[in-house]
Parts: C-alpha cells; sequence; structure tokens
C-alpha cells in the first residue's frame, strides 16, 4: 500500500466519519466543528488529486467564511435546541431507507461501471512544468472569464441580500430636512435675553 | 492503487449522509443548511476527480463556481435564517408555512 493509498483512506474516513457527526450531533456547535474537519479532509483529498489552489480555497473560503458565519448564527440565536431535535427518531427510519436505497443506487453504478473507470491510472490535470494556480488561471480567465464574472456578480447580489435581509433601520436617522430647515423664520430661531450683570441664565 | 471509483464512492458515501442529515433534523434549519453544504462539498469532489481523471481542468473551474454558490447559498440563508428567528423567536421550520403574504 503506497503513500497516497494510505493518504486517501485516512482522508476519506476520517471525512465520511466527521460529516456523519455533522448530522447525528445533538449540540450545533459541534456541528459546525465537525463540519469544518470535513472541509479540511476534503481539501486533503484535492491535494491528492492534484488540485492545490481549490485545496486552498476550501480551506480558506469555507472554514475562514462559512464555518464561522455558521459559528455567529448558531452563538447568535438564542434558540433550544434540544426542543428541535425532539423529532430526530421519529424521522429516523424513513430517512435511513430512503439514504441507503440512495447510496445503494449510486454504488451499484460505480460498481457496473468500475471495470471501464479504473483502466486508465489517474493523471493530474496540471500541465507539466505548470503550477495548479498558473494553469487554473490560464482556463479561467480566459476561456471561462463570463463565467468568472457571473460568479463576482452572483457574490455581490448576495451580499447586498445579506446586508438587505438583515438590516435593521434605525430609530433616530440622522437626515437632513430641507423643508425645515428653509421653514424656519427669524422668530423662532433667535431669542434675546436680556441678563442681568452678576447673574447667569 | 486508488482510482476514480474510490473517489466517486466516497463522494456519493458524503452525498448520502447530506441527504440522510435533511430528513433526520427535520427541526433545525441549521443543520439543514449544514447538509447542503455537505452535499455541495460531494459534488466538488465529483468535479475534481473528474478534472483529474480526464486531464481537464474545466472541472475545477466548475468545482469554484460551486463552490462561490455554496458560499453566497450560506450566507443568504443565514441571513434569512437571523431575519426569521427576529420575527418569530424561534427557528421551527413547521411554522414557517404560515408565513403568508
Amino acid at each position: 500500500m503506497t503513500l497516497t493509498s494510505l493518504a486517501f483512506y485516512l482522508f476519506a474516513t476520517v471525512a465520511v466519519a466527521s460529516s456523519f457527526m455533522v448530522i447525528a450531533s445533538r449540540n450545533p456547535v459541534y456541528s459546525v466543528l465537525f463540519l469544518i474537519l470535513t472541509f479540511f479532509n476534503a481539501a486533503g483529498l484535492f491535494v491528492l488529486l492534484g488540485a492545490e489552489f481549490l485545496a486552498l480555497i476550501l480551506v480558506v473560503v469555507y472554514v475562514g467564511a462559512v464555518a464561522v458565519l455558521f459559528l455567529f448564527v448558531v452563538m447568535m440565536l438564542d434558540i433550544d435546541f434540544a426542543e428541535l431535535s425532539e423529532g430526530f427518531l421519529q424521522y429516523m427510519p424513513i430517512g435511513a431507507t430512503v439514504g441507503l436505497i440512495l447510496l445503494l443506487e449510486l454504488l451499484l453504478v460505480f460498481g457496473a461501471s468500475s471495470s471501464l473507470i479504473d483502466a486508465k491510472p489517474m493523471p493530474q490535470a496540471t500541465p507539466e512544468g505548470m503550477t495548479n494556480a498558473e494553469a487554473l488561471g490560464r482556463v479561467l480567465y480566459t476561456d471561462y472569464i463570463y463565467f468568472f464574472q457571473a460568479a463576482g456578480a452572483i457574490l455581490l447580489v448576495a451580499m447586498i441580500g445579506a446586508i438587505v435581509l438583515t438590516l435593521v433601520p434605525s430609530n433616530n436617522p440622522k437626515k437632513q430636512n430641507i423643508a425645515a430647515q428653509t421653514a424656519r423664520t427669524r422668530d423662532e430661531a433667535v431669542e434675546t435675553v436680556d441678563i442681568e450683570p452678576g447673574q447667569g441664565i | 492503487m486508488i482510482g476514480l471509483t474510490h473517489y466517486l464512492t466516497l463522494a456519493a458515501i458524503i452525498f448520502t449522509i447530506g441527504v440522510f442529515g435533511i430528513f433526520l433534523n427535520r427541526k433545525n434549519v441549521i443543520i439543514i443548511l449544514m447538509s447542503i453544504e455537505l452535499m455541495l462539498l460531494a459534488v466538488n469532489i465529483n468535479l475534481v476527480a473528474f478534472s483529474a481523471y480526464l486531464g481537464d481542468l474545466v472541472g475545477q473551474v466548475f468545482a469554484l463556481l460551486v463552490l462561490t454558490v455554496a458560499a453566497g447559498e450560506a450566507a443568504i440563508g443565514l441571513a434569512i435564517l437571523v431575519v426569521y428567528f427576529r420575527n418569530r423567536g424561534g427557528i421551527a421550520v413547521e411554522d414557517v408555512s404560515q408565513m403568508k403574504g
């Protein structure tokens, strides 16, 4: 068993176990932490496949942004999670049935076609003498530039949407009321006070 | 030797766990969102595995796009969740159908 196979089985086992813990944990904070572990192991698998750039993006975007966002929301909302996980066992049989059927069907497809697929060894997608990031950039910024721009637009829309949804309008906004400003007269704005010498107002 | 089938099987298992998670935690929206993230991760593993298998970088480009959409989806989903919690004081999914109009 080579080192690559060993690494694959390690990453795959931990990824499957931690992704199962994501859905099985009672405490959502643990779920988020197991989600982070799953993403780390998937990043390891991506490195094995020669996709170093995507592996690092997975760590940066998912662990750094999405998982922390989940943690923020889980900790910010004051929710009784014991009450939410009540129907856990009630949905177990139907969920297990559907999941098992789906898994068996997927594995059947691979089993039927594995003799065709595995005839070829896994090559690397990155050309020789080039880093993965450079090769990916050469494809992404030329042939797929519109897809790249569309991804940027999606992120922009998501950002604006999240801000619009969660923005709470201020109770006392500091806005200029031009009509009230120009309607002021000298009589209501200025008051003449006659102060006796040696006294305050 | 680790071939394409190994990666496809792993992705299938993770995808199934994601589907299973949605059934299992029907009341907890946060876990449902995390299950969706798991399913998208399985899709990404498939894309990258096929990219390596075919020696074509386009699979990685599409994995990048899936990653972008997943990040946006998580942000919007959690924003909706926060607004819903603010309005109702809870995140029970079964009450969402009462929000008419």
